[in-house]
């Protein structure tokens, strides 16, 4: 099975869902995901699944917890203030070691903030972002047809590791449009749920919960979840990288911010700049030691990001002081030029600022 | 010899933590009865509580999830909307399902959500110390009102059955007192209801416990049940609010 289709971002992931036979989708409205869930009110009933309009985007989180207590592939997405109000479920259903797959089309923040793209979510999703020691497995799709293809992928993640996968994006992916293949080159694995609180029939009753008076067994979760993320550091790695073969500088950035430094990684080498972009795919677990080994062969590395400075903590940590770690950021849902970039990189080269070859950019620059 | 009583199926072999005489053991005691009479044990999700009965995944032999505190029903929809043939129940506290949890608790009932909610009000928060609970009737101390409710600083209690019973999607609501044999029999009577009602796919069923606390009412057991019937009733009356 294979079709091309135009696609946004947002329509794609639901694409992907139903591909992967997502039982359950669980939402509530806020831009710029609403495609999301409106697809899915269609999508999901039509293909067997449930579809259910949250409350609020804590009860939403809660019904996923639920339908994944049942043993059901569960799913809900949300943008950043809906997510920060997800916090509490999550922290619940990494507790109780459930599969579930939550999507963030990220817009700038903090607060209210705006509904344009924004980066700034990346603490929250890949520190843990509710309380407690635990962490998501996140992706971070950079097209449409990523946004297809990280779905079954996120739910295997979920299914395989017992733990919730986000899917990190941001408004210009979820609302771009670009074509995408939908093909079902993926395993779609109906993985044994011998845990789930779906009856007790003919077994002794299952317990989803995640309170432990006694420390030590509660300790003996944390280093369980702990061991999961190492696991996952050495088999779930993914990553991209562009021109970086003879790079003198490596620009680090992912989602968006990495389509734009692609774009910056081609004007730099026709500039005579040895550039290259390594793009994290899995921000957790992150590629530490693929970035660690470039930094061991005398690379210099610049983060960009639409944020002020967060996965760039990642890559100094990565680098481990081995190496100068440059950063260029925009924050409120401003989206890096990709001249502006560019001057970043040339002033790394010790090269003055150029002017953008881009009218929109001269115009806003007058 | 003939046993002519034994502990119901519907319990495990767990030892309540319940202090002597709150009827939290009481009612766990009647659901087990009720699903075991059913015969719906291998057919049905408990979502219990933060609260004094977190604990209740010890006690009941039925599959059990443990929600985060005032969610069980949100939880409970996730279950149902999933496994529409099994029985989902949500027991719930007044500071859970009036206070933390009042989104859950009333969008699950305007969708008319097809589980069953026990809901245990007892006008404190037990298992943190005796706070004061959005039911907490006025003038009635707590370790956060020593003075007692002032309606001028903390507002009114809540009327939860009668709040709901405005909704279209409810088929069932009850308030019911377990502190005399009649309220006993007619306790365990409503919460059956409540179960046979998701049984014949009726709509949203929820069974209003008036309960006590003798820790933090500080009073003897039989004090607190004449509490109940002398001044918890008065705000929260005992009746049928729903029942289509």
């Amino acid at each position: 099975m294979s079709t091309k289709k135009l696609l946004k971002g947002n329509v794609a992931i639901c694409y992907g869902a139903v591909a992967a036979k997502c039982n359950a989708f669980f939402g509530y409205p806020i831009t710029p995901q609403n495609e999301i869930p409106e697809h899915m009110s269609d999508m999901m009933p039509a293909n067997g699944g449930v579809f259910l309009q949250a409350e609020s985007e804590v009860s939403a989180i809660s019904m996923v917890y639920g339908a994944a207590s049942a043993g059901k592939r569960a799913m809900t997405s949300s943008s950043s203030p809906g997510i920060s109000l997800k916090q509490e479920g999550l922290s619940y259903i990494a507790a109780c070691e459930l599969p579930c797959v939550v999507v963030n089309v990220q817009r700038g923040g903090p607060g209210l903030g705006t509904i344009l793209p924004g980066q700034a979510d990346y603490f929250q999703a890949v520190k843990g972002g509710g309380h407690g020691d635990y962490k998501l497995l996140t992706l971070a799709p950079w097209s449409v047809q990523e946004c297809y293809d990280f779905v079954p992928l996120a739910f295997d993640l979920a299914d395989r590791y017992l733990n919730p996968v986000m899917i990190l994006m941001d408004a210009i992916i979820g609302q771009m449009l670009e074509q995408c293949e939908l093909h079902d080159r993926f395993p779609v694995i109906d993985y044994a749920k011998a845990w789930a609180t779906n009856g007790a029939r003919g077994r002794a009753h299952n317990i989803v919960n995640s309170l432990w008076i006694d420390p030590e067994v509660l300790e003996n979760l944390n280093l369980r979840l702990q061991a999961k993320y190492a696991a996952a550091q050495l088999h779930e790695v993914r990553l991209h990288e562009y021109r970086t073969e003879d790079a003198e500088l490596i620009i680090v950035a992912y989602g968006c911010s990495a389509r734009i430094c692609r774009t910056v990684v081609d004007m730099a080498r026709d500039e005579g700049m040895a550039v290259g972009l390594l793009r994290p795919i899995t921000l957790l677990p992150f590629p530490t030691s693929q970035i660690a080994k470039h930094a061991q062969n005398g690379r210099r590395f610049m983060a960009v990001e639409m944020s002020l400075g967060q996965m760039v903590e990642d890559v100094r940590l990565a680098v481990n002081g081995m190496a100068d770690v440059a950063f260029h950021g925009r924050a409120g849902g401003v989206v890096p030029s990709p001249t502006e970039v560019l001057n970043a990189v040339r002033a790394g080269f010790g090269k003055p600022p150029v002017i953008s070859r881009y009218p929109s950019e001269e115009m806003e620059a007058r | 010899m003939q046993k002519v009583f034994e502990r119901t199926k519907g319990l495990t072999d767990n030892e309540f933590t319940y202090c002597p005489g709150c009827l939290h053991s009481v009612v766990h005691r009647m659901i087990g009865e009720v699903i075991e009479e059913l015969d719906i044990i291998p057919n049905t999700v408990c979502v219990c509580p933060v609260g004094c009965a977190v604990f209740m995944y010890d006690y009941m032999v039925c599959d059990v999830i443990e929600a985060a505190h005032g969610r069980a029903p949100a939880v409970a929809t996730g279950v149902k909307r999933v496994i529409p043939d099994r029985i989902v129940f949500a027991y719930q506290g007044d500071g859970d399902l009036a206070s933390i949890g009042t989104a859950e608790i009333v969008h699950a009932a305007a969708r008319g959500e097809k589980i069953s909610v026990i809901f245990i009000n007892n006008t404190t928060y037990g298992m943190t110390g005796g706070q004061m609970a959005p039911t907490t009737l006025i003038g009635q101390k707590s370790t956060t009102c020593t003075r007692g409710r002032d309606p001028l600083v903390n507002g009114y209690p809540i009327r939860v059955c009668e709040m709901l019973a405005t909704l279209d999607g409810p088929s069932y609501i009850e308030r019911v007192a377990p502190t005399s044999p009649a309220g006993l029999v007619k306790t365990k009577k409503a919460i059956k209801k409540a179960f046979q009602n998701q049984i014949d796919g009726k709509g949203f069923a929820l069974v209003e416990v008036l309960s006590n606390c003798p820790q933090q009412w500080h009073m003897t057991p039989i004090e607190t049940f004449k509490a109940i019937d002398e001044k918890m009733t008065k705000t929260f009356p005992l009746g049928v609010f729903v029942d289509k």
